[in-house]
């Protein structure tokens, strides 16, 4: 037997007993030190926790004085602690890239429950990692330059946070919003919970600074249409739809929305209960304050005749000629901010959304309660006129239920409490709150909670079954009727009421899964965007680059949403600061001695990082281009293309590994 | 039939770092139990599977490959997943040719949240692969060694 | 003409005479033709699922099972008995799922040399292959003699759409299909939000306070909305609202009077068919004073106002549900695919 050329250390955690309590873990230290000595294990130890300082030192010390030149650790996912260890082994003076963490928590101890089998399969795992090992190379990180521009998309308030932090940082900022105005949900709301600060006025401050900012590129009324590039310097594409409105000459006067003959039903920012022209500004503090004409119901785009906005536009600035633009421009990071749609109540078709004209949705009955909605702030039933007497507000409708979204929507018991408190305000109605449980684990939030108590609402614990206007007893006549159980006296009630409010739970954007393959970052099985770790890094995502804040990553309150927007731009100045990024050395290579030049890894890569040289008649990798995904390397016939950290050798050599023989 | 329930075969499954790796992290933070008879290899991209990989688990005594990437059109690499699928297919034809049965090589989509899912797949792959029995390509015929040096060159030695 | 196999069910050869007798000249008139399974044996109803799982399920299985035998070219079996149909579709649904019951029912049908491999077979309710196969436009050119003026509740009762397991009705809770064929007939068709709720199954059997009580609500808000006919798509529902109407008056002392008919049966009239090859006068509650009111010229209701106070509705979801909230009079009729509860 050869004597092997490496000097390996092998350290297995017990991670508390999340390990050990499955895995024999000192079985499989014993194991490698003996089984795996002729591969060069000279060394092999267990600790209760190898990522704490102490284990860390551990293989600090043996890189010393025993003058290992390998190091493999059994723990967790090499997602969570490999930088751990490896920065470790760099301390002690060790390449980083010479040390190898293999799961044994994620894929053993936590998914299997034998122990025998378990820790076979341990040891296995470990004899991989060793193979493996032996062909790693040393590794330098490779730099990236970073683009000092940052690309947010969406103007609710996650983005408009994000935005002005970075802005005020001094760094540029692109801010794209899809509709005609940034501000968002939150510009559609009257109060906000638990303070009942009036919405537009905490908002509209922020929405007027992101208008005048000199680092802030507002874009409305437009869409990113394509991204190409990588962290540091990505190539955005962005659709400015046509506002037929030229900006530089509109003073925001507001003629042409008043002369304009069509009333179109707003179904975006009124939520279809109120009615705006064809051009038109979504509300009256809107940023920008530039119009923009809904060419499907424009009377002269329809009939070729009216032009009434340019015949009294004082400034000429209506231009029926103006075409779509693209717009191109790199930025280094890009931060999605893109909110959440409302969950259509009309499937949950037992509560007569859609269908009984006195039941409203979240949204219908913030815009009710806004003094610029469309009864001014009056809270009255669907005839414009009456005002309810007895009022339903029902909580969880869609969420927390398997039929439609599992999850919580975590806001709606503080929006339905808030909106009991309005309608009590506003009308003294008797307001009935249907709950499955509440939940008001915010700052002020259950003392509002016992506050709303005390105002007299009634609360009724128990799903709604159905609202219903089938009259049973002569008191129900012309009411709309909740069936309910009521769970804390077992009974089943029907409660008349005059009007109801469903708290309809968030979704993701109809378009999130699209928006997601643009940007090249997953969704969860819900549909929300996934961070890059749900407890420690919640606004990365596993996109280099690529940052998410606000209710795209889960539904989430409006101080939660800021939160996000904030530490999502802290981010991205961070990587800005640096001024360059170190990335992967995970890279494809050609040796040109070994190229036949048949170009078949040419067409494979889709990135175009393999140049055909026709002189030479071989083929090279640009590693500025490449992005490491080694399909090129698969590809080679003749096995000219290599690749670090992911090389044959590694490979199959892991595979050896996995299939030795571990029951001896 | 009681030999063949006995047998506890040995997986080896190629997982794409970005979703089916995640997804094997995810089943172990949701605590899903499958079968230990799957061991995976962590791969940049299902594109980077080589087929040399699968003919060298099976030679080393694999009774059964799993590969698995992300699901269509979701890929980190933008459509290297793609070049997998076409792998995959030629090399279950190429394995029939060889003796072995197709069933053996299997092809799976798990995105990053697809713990369960994946989990599933691996507990049916160990059943179906525990029915057909022991491959023994190792012990069995013609001695089929793949070195480390060159790629895809396959050497059998009578 | 399209083909498909009749699974008629029991109660079509005895308290759903009127069903059966409507059924065979509507289905022939728009161009259905029905060829019965030869064999089939009773689905079991409601009870025998709650006694005897197994069992209970190969009764249904066999019926699928010589159905797919006897499918040479007609792919699709139609039962027009809510009960049946969603035996069948039950059944049919937990086998696709492969969890050791498909092996069970096999098993068990192996015995008389039968199998059924699940999903074969598209099964279909009366209502929803007239509603979506052969088409609203079909109906609506072959009506002679429209309902106008009949004010009709339309009753679907809860089994059909209630577990949608075949997909086929655009909601469970409050599907429209009868509504939308109604109104093609040309009927005044009242909002019934009742419309999927029980009638009492099998309780007048087992607990009549029970079922006299539901048979009550269902009647009294026909009533109370000014409902001329209910119309059923269920012998059960029929039965139970017809046969024990008179006993809910004397056990709840109340006075009322609706007769329901089957959907086939106006169908029929509105075709231009005799009453009596339609099997009307076999209902106990009699619904001769309700049709009479066809024909008559009945003025034209004026249109209410809109109120220019009034907010506006949201839009409806998809196609074809009622157009003006309550008042239930104007219906958009599907134009293509069904209702779907999708994203708008």
């Amino acid at each position: 037997m050869n004597t092997p050329k490496e000097r390996i250390g092998v350290y297995i955690c017990h991670c508390g007993t999340n390990i050990s309590a499955v895995v024999d873990v000192e079985d499989v230290a014993q194991w490698a030190a003996n089984k795996l000595e002729h591969k060069g294990v000279v060394i092999a130890r267990d600790h209760k926790f190898m990522c704490s300082s102490l284990g860390q030192e551990l293989v600090e010390n043996d890189i010393k004085e025993l003058g290992l030149t390998r190091v493999v650790v059994a723990a967790c996912s090499p997602h969570l602690h490999e930088k751990t260890f490896r920065t470790a082994c760099e301390r002690a003076g060790l390449n980083p890239y010479l040390c190898e963490l293999v799961s044994i928590r994620e894929q053993v101890s936590w998914v299997h429950s034998d122990k025998v089998v378990a820790t076979q399969k341990s040891k296995a795992i470990v004899s991989s990692g060793v193979e493996r090992l032996i062909y790693h190379e040393a590794l330098e990180q490779l730099s990236v330059p970073i683009n000092p521009a940052t690309l947010v998309v969406g103007g609710g308030i996650a983005g408009i946070q994000a935005t002005l932090e970075l802005a005020d940082a001094g760094s540029p900022v692109y801010l794209v919003e899809r509709e005609p105005s940034i501000g968002g949900h939150m510009a559609q709301f009257d109060k906000t919970f638990p303070t009942l600060d009036c919405s537009a006025c905490i908002l509209t401050p922020k929405m007027v600074d992101v208008g005048i900012h000199p680092n802030i590129t507002l874009l409305t009324w437009a869409e990113v249409e394509q991204v190409n590039g990588y962290v540091g310097n990505f190539d955005v594409t962005v659709r400015q739809k046509a506002r037929k409105v030229i900006t530089d000459l509109c003073t925001g006067c507001g003629i042409c929305i008043e002369k304009c003959p069509k009333n179109v039903l707003d179904d975006i920012y009124e939520v279809g209960m109120n009615y705006r022209k064809a051009v038109y500004t979504p509300f009256p503090q809107a940023v920008p304050n530039y119009p923009v004409m809904d060419l499907d119901n424009c009377i002269y785009f329809d009939t070729g005749k009216c032009k009434a906005c340019e015949k009294f536009c004082p400034t000429n600035a209506i231009d029926f000629e103006q075409e779509d633009e693209m717009l191109k421009f790199q930025v280094g990071n890009i931060i999605l901010a893109t909110g959440f749609d409302l969950f259509d109540a009309r499937k949950m078709s037992n509560y007569g959304y859609g269908r009984l004209e006195n039941v409203f949705n979240s949204l219908e009955f913030e815009r009710m309660c806004n003094a610029s909605g469309p009864t001014e702030g009056e809270i009255v039933l669907r005839d414009g006129v009456t005002t309810p007497k007895a009022v339903g507000i029902i909580h969880c409708v869609g969420s927390r239920d398997k039929s439609h979204n599992a999850y919580c929507s975590s806001i709606c018991c503080m929006q339905s409490l808030k909106f009991a408190h309005l309608v009590e305000e506003r009308t003294g109605a008797h307001v009935y709150n249907f709950y499955i449980d509440i939940r008001t684990p915010g700052k002020g939030y259950d003392e509002f909670y016992n506050r709303i108590v005390e105002e007299g609402t009634h609360f009724v614990r128990g799903k709604v079954a159905e609202v219903t206007n089938a009259a049973r007893q002569p008191d129900e006549k012309k009411k709309l009727i909740i069936q309910v159980e009521d769970t804390l006296i077992g009974k089943q009630r029907r409660i008349p009421v005059d009007m109801v409010i469903l708290s309809a739970g968030l979704e993701p954007r109809h378009d999130a899964k699209e928006v997601a393959k643009l940007f090249g970052i997953s969704c969860s099985a819900d549909g929300w965007y996934i961070e890059k770790h749900p407890k420690l890094d919640p606004v990365a995502t596993m996109t280099d680059g690529v940052y998410i804040a606000g209710c795209v990553q889960g539904p989430k309150d409006i101080p939660a949403s800021i939160a996000q927007g904030a530490a999502a731009a802290a981010r991205v100045q961070g990587k800005i600061q640096q001024g360059e990024m170190l990335m992967e050395p995970i890279r494809a290579s050609i040796i040109e001695e070994q190229c036949s030049g048949c170009r078949i890894c040419n067409d494979l890569c889709p990135y175009n990082a393999i140049l055909y040289h026709d002189a030479t008649m071989t083929s090279e990798i640009n590693a500025a281009l490449c992005q490491g995904c080694g399909t090129c390397i698969a590809a080679c016939p003749a096995g000219a293309v290599i690749g670090t950290s992911y090389s044959n050798e590694q490979v199959l050599a892991q595979i050896e590994g996995l299939l030795m023989d571990v029951s001896v | 039939m009681t030999e063949k329930s006995n047998f506890e075969p040995t997986i080896i499954g190629f997982t794409c770092n970005w979703c089916s790796y995640r997804a094997a992290d995810l089943a172990g933070i949701a605590r899903i139990q499958y079968p230990a008879n799957i061991r995976l290899v962590r791969l940049m991209c299902s594109g980077r599977l080589d087929p040399t990989f699968v003919l060298k688990a099976f030679a080393e005594g694999a009774d059964g490959v799993m590969i698995t990437g992300c699901h269509p059109g979701e890929c980190h690499y933008l459509e290297q997943n793609y070049k997998a699928l076409r792998r995959y297919l030629l090399l279950r034809r190429t394995l029939v040719a060889m003796g072995i049965e197709a069933e053996r090589l299997h092809l799976a989509w798990a995105s990053a949240a697809e713990g369960i899912q994946l989990a599933r797949e691996i507990t049916e792959m160990v059943e179906r692969v525990r029915v057909l029995g022991p491959l023994n390509w190792h012990l069995n015929g013609d001695q089929v060694q793949i070195t480390h040096d060159a790629t895809a060159e396959l050497e059998v030695v009578a | 003409m399209s083909k498909y196999l009749y699974y008629p069910g029991c109660s079509m050869e005895g308290s759903g005479k009127a069903y059966h007798n409507s059924l065979m000249p509507v289905c022939e008139k728009i161009g259905l033709e029905l060829q019965e399974i030869d064999d089939w044996n009773c689905c079991g109803a409601t009870e025998y699922l709650g006694i005897n799982k197994i069992p209970a399920y190969a009764l249904i299985g066999r019926n699928l099972a010589l159905a797919e035998a006897q499918s040479n070219g007609a792919q699709d079996i139609v039962a027009p008995c809510s009960a049946c149909y969603l035996n069948l579709t039950k059944i049919d649904s937990y086998m696709a799922k492969k969890n050791g019951v498909d092996e069970l029912i096999n098993d068990a049908l192996s015995a008389g040399g039968l199998s059924y491999e699940p999903g074969q077979l598209g099964i279909h309710h009366l209502l929803d292959l007239i509603v979506y196969e052969i088409g609203l436009d079909t109906v609506k050119e072959k009506v002679v003699r429209p309902l106008t003026g009949l004010r009709v509740a339309p009753y679907i009762g809860c089994m059909a759409p209630r577990y949608d397991y075949a997909k086929r009705w655009s909601d469970s809770e409050h599907p429209l299909e009868l509504d939308w064929l109604l109104g093609a007939l040309g009927a005044e068709v009242v909002d019934y939000p009742l419309k999927t709720h029980c009638c009492g199954g099998h309780m007048p059997q087992i607990g009549p306070d029970t079922a006299y009580e539901l048979i009550h609500r269902l009647v009294d808000y026909a009533e109370e909305v000014k409902t001329d006919i209910m119309v059923a798509v269920c012998p059960m529902c029929q039965m139970n609202i017809d046969a024990y109407q008179n006993e809910t008056n004397q056990h709840l002392g109340t006075k009322h009077k609706m007769p329901i008919v089957f959907f086939t049966q106006l169908m029929g009239l509105a075709f231009g068919m005799r009453e009596r090859d339609l099997g009307f006068g076999s209902e106990l509650v009699s619904a001769k004073e309700a049709i009479q009111k066809i024909g008559s010229e009945v003025p034209k209701k004026k249109r209410k106002k809109k109120d220019k106070f009034a907010l506006p509705m949201p839009h409806p979801l998809g196609n074809g549900i009622l157009k003006n909230g309550t008042n239930g009079k104007e219906l958009i009729l599907p134009t293509e695919g069904r209702a779907r509860g999708g994203r708008a």
